[in-house]
């Protein structure tokens, strides 16, 4: 198998990511489309590293899983949080910073 | 002390800064800083006298060199002296080309005895305020100013050069104008004070005129150079007579004579012991002083040995009669000596213009010590007899027995100023009558017996209404303390034995002997003593005291004469005429001052008016126009429509950007794509 069928995962993998984060009410969605644009990059990066014969980039992926979870740790917190003060969880209605 | 005579004039001068910083806080509010201070100039200055005593005695017959010297310049080889030199140190001051200022003294026979003169009254008039002047408020001022008073008339005296004896010149008039105005909270004294300066000023200009003339005509500021220029041969006569003039208005001014005479009374306004001081050793000798130190200068400029008429000698002795006159008119005691200082100084510019110089000189000493003693004698009776008033005819009369020592000295003084033997006044006054004479001025010793006829006869006046018939005051007249009758005896004392060291017929003539210059100094004619003239005077003197007695030592209506300005029109008219003053004041107060002051104001109103106020208008209206051109173009528009711009802008694209800001998070998150995406289409187009 070559390099592109990976990339070309990937790169289906961030763009349905960009279109959950775009595109979804529910904050719990979102986050989980934050998900999906991370594990994308961290396949682009095991492939690369795979393809290159070298570890740093298996490494790197190591890392963003790891602070992947404590970023949804800490997103979910916040979701819980603006269901708790405003009951909901869509998106829309949380526009208290509007200019 | 010869050479370092600078002290004598610098002691008194650190006085008055003593006085008036730390005066206040001594016990004696400073008088004793002041007596001290003048009692040590007056010990320097004795001092000074022995030396040049010694001097002139030690120059018979030791300094050969110096007689051939002084022959050679020009001098008294012909009297069969010796030049006895001045005693001069000067420091540079400031040169400017080949002009050279120097500070220094020139100390001579007549430096000395004006030193010891000066110094001896003014340390009498020192001790004599101490209970004069006790009640007063500003009693340190006083010392303080008495002190600056002192010290520039000792600086006018041993100055070296005519530009360091105008800075003392102009100090005695300062501090006189100071004093006089001292009790300034009464208008008129105040007015006295300022008529003293602005008429001594009128002459002061004189003075100014003439000493730059002289420096121009000489090359030199110096006094000896000066009087060695006027007395060599190369001397521009019409130059000399010229400076001679206005170097004499400045004496006319200074010394009161006629027809500036007029401040003089008026003086009387200060405190007694200051008219003592002014009249006996520094004010109006000054002038007197100048005319002695700068002589070669006026008897080149006037002529004076060619036995003429000239002006010096004719202004003395018109001052001489016109001040004696107005003595009699007087209530005012002081007023009356004031008149009697204008005409003995008449006498002395009368002297130095018929070429009697020693005359003069010595009328100047013995003058000052017997005119001390009346004027101190005056004080004592008004601040012990007469309540503090000075009018004779309403708070006096009958005083001799309540306070026998002012009368007897105020005797004493009296008879020395008329003239009487042997009383000091009596040898002056003489030697100047027979010096007038020899010389060939036989009319100006007839004003001079004039003169003293009427001295004697005022003075009688004088003493009647202040000392005999009955006491018309309201206090309780008493003998005044010590501190003022010692001043007064020691001035009596010398008052009788001063005229004893010229006395000719004796043998005695210690005086011209130790004052006058040999050097640089013209010769003068010195006549024997003349018994006959001698008897003339006294005679004359005697008749003025007898008639004057004979007048006022009789009851009102008793007197001869008694009731005539009542009775006859044209008596009245004059006696109006002599208590108008001459009508001197309003000539020149309403007349010559008027008719200046009027045209200058007009011209300086029409200045003010069209010049000066078109100007600030104009500049006004400028400024204004300016002001709005500002206001309208650079603030209203360009400052304040930049900051409104600034604003607007700032405004506008709020609005705009606050589109953005929705508050909705993937509304940014789709911006953040976008951005990506068009920085990644960017870049990608940038690299291929």
């Amino acid at each position: 198998m070559g390099l592109n069928q990976y990339l070309i995962l990937s790169a289906f993998l961030f763009c349905t990511g960009v279109y959950g984060v775009l595109a979804r009410k529910n904050a719990v969605l979102v986050l989980m489309s934050v998900e999906l644009m991370l594990n994308a990059v961290n396949i682009n990066l095991v492939a690369f590293s795979a393809f290159k014969g070298t570890v740093s980039g298996q490494v790197f992926a190591l890392f963003v899983t790891t602070i992947a979870a404590a970023e949804v740790g800490v997103g979910l917190a916040i979701v819980l949080l603006i269901y708790r003060n405003e009951h909901t969880s869509d998106l829309d209605e949380v526009d208290e910073l509007k200019g | 002390m010869l050479s370092n005579a600078w002290i004598i004039p610098a002691i008194p001068a650190v006085s008055f800064f003593l006085v008036l910083f730390f005066g206040k806080r001594m016990p004696g509010r400073g008088a004793e800083i002041g007596i001290a201070a003048v009692g040590a100039s007056f010990v320097l200055s004795v001092v000074a006298v022995i030396q040049w005593i010694d001097r002139v005695e030690n120059a018979t017959g030791q300094h050969e060199g110096l007689r051939a010297l002084g022959r050679g310049i020009f001098a008294a080889a012909g009297h069969g002296e010796v030049a006895v030199q001045p005693v001069t140190s000067s420091i540079t001051w400031w040169q400017n080309g080949l002009v050279k200022f120097t500070v220094g003294t020139r100390v001579d026979g007549l430096v000395v005895m004006m030193l010891f003169v000066v110094t001896l009254i003014s340390l009498l008039v020192h001790v004599y305020s101490v209970a004069y002047m006790r009640e007063e408020v500003r009693f340190t001022h006083y010392y303080a100013m008495l002190s600056l008073f002192t010290a520039s008339m000792l600086l006018l005296v041993v100055a070296d050069n005519t530009l360091l004896l105008l800075v003392g010149w102009e100090g005695v008039g300062l501090c006189s104008f100071a004093l006089i105005g001292h009790f300034w909270e009464d208008q008129p004294n105040s007015n006295a004070a300022l008529k003293a300066f602005f008429t001594t000023r009128t002459g002061d200009i004189g003075l100014m005129i003439g000493i730059i003339m002289m420096f121009f005509a000489s090359g030199t500021f110096s006094i000896s150079g000066t009087n060695a220029y006027a007395l060599s041969r190369g001397a521009d006569h019409s130059l000399l007579l010229i400076g001679a003039i206005c170097l004499f208005i400045g004496i006319i001014g200074k010394s009161g004579q006629f027809p500036l005479h007029t401040w003089l009374p008026d003086a009387m306004a200060g405190p007694t012991p200051v008219s003592a001081l002014i009249h006996a050793a520094t004010m109006v000798v000054a002038g007197v002083f100048l005319g002695a130190r700068l002589y070669p200068v006026f008897f080149k400029g006037f002529s004076i040995g060619s036995g003429s008429i000239n002006f010096m000698a004719l202004i003395g002795g018109i001052t001489i009669v016109i001040g004696a006159v107005l003595a009699f008119v007087q209530r005012d005691i002081k007023k009356v000596l004031a008149y009697s200082t204008i005409s003995q100084i008449g006498y002395m510019v009368m002297a130095l213009g018929v070429g009697a110089w020693t005359a003069a000189v010595f009328h100047l000493f013995t003058h000052a010590f017997f005119k001390a003693l009346l004027f101190l004698g005056a004080g004592s009776v008004s601040f012990s007899g007469s309540h503090h008033s000075f009018d004779m005819k309403s708070d006096m009369g009958g005083l001799r027995k309540p306070m026998p020592i002012t009368f007897w000295t105020f005797i004493i003084g009296a008879l020395a100023l008329a003239g009487i033997f042997p009383f000091a006044g009596f040898w002056s006054k003489d030697e100047i009558l027979v010096t007038a004479g020899a010389s060939g001025f036989d009319a100006f010793m007839i004003v001079g017996l004039v003169g003293a006829f009427l001295t004697a006869a005022y003075m009688t006046r004088c003493i009647y209404l202040t000392f005999f018939g009955e006491y018309r005051g309201h206090g309780h007249p008493h003998e005044s303390e010590p501190l003022i009758t010692v001043p007064l005896v020691v001035l009596a004392c010398f008052s009788v034995v001063a005229g004893l060291i010229n006395a000719a017929p004796l043998g005695i003539e210690k005086f011209k002997e130790w004052v006058e210059p040999t050097v640089s100094f013209p010769a003068l004619v010195h006549p024997d003593f003349d018994y006959a003239k001698a008897l003339i005077s006294l005679t004359v003197a005697a008749l003025g005291i007898g008639i004057g007695a004979y007048y006022w030592f009789q009851r009102e209506e008793r007197r001869p004469l008694g009731g005539l300005t009542e009775r006859n029109a044209l008596a009245r008219a004059g006696y109006t005429f002599l208590e108008r003053k001459y009508y001197l004041d309003v000539l020149y107060e309403n007349i010559i001052v008027a008719g200046i002051k009027a045209p200058i104001a007009g011209a300086a109103y029409w200045f003010d008016q069209h010049i000066v106020d078109k100007i600030v208008n104009s500049v006004g209206a400028g400024a204004r126009r300016l002001g709005t051109f500002v206001y309208d173009t650079v603030d209203q528009k360009v400052v304040d429509g930049a900051v409104n711009q600034i604003a607007e802008v700032t405004g506008e694209s709020g609005g705009l950007l606050r589109y953005i800001q929705s508050g909705r998070v993937q509304r940014y998150a789709l911006l953040l794509f976008a951005a990506i995406g068009l920085l990644s289409l960017a870049l990608l187009i940038a690299n291929i």
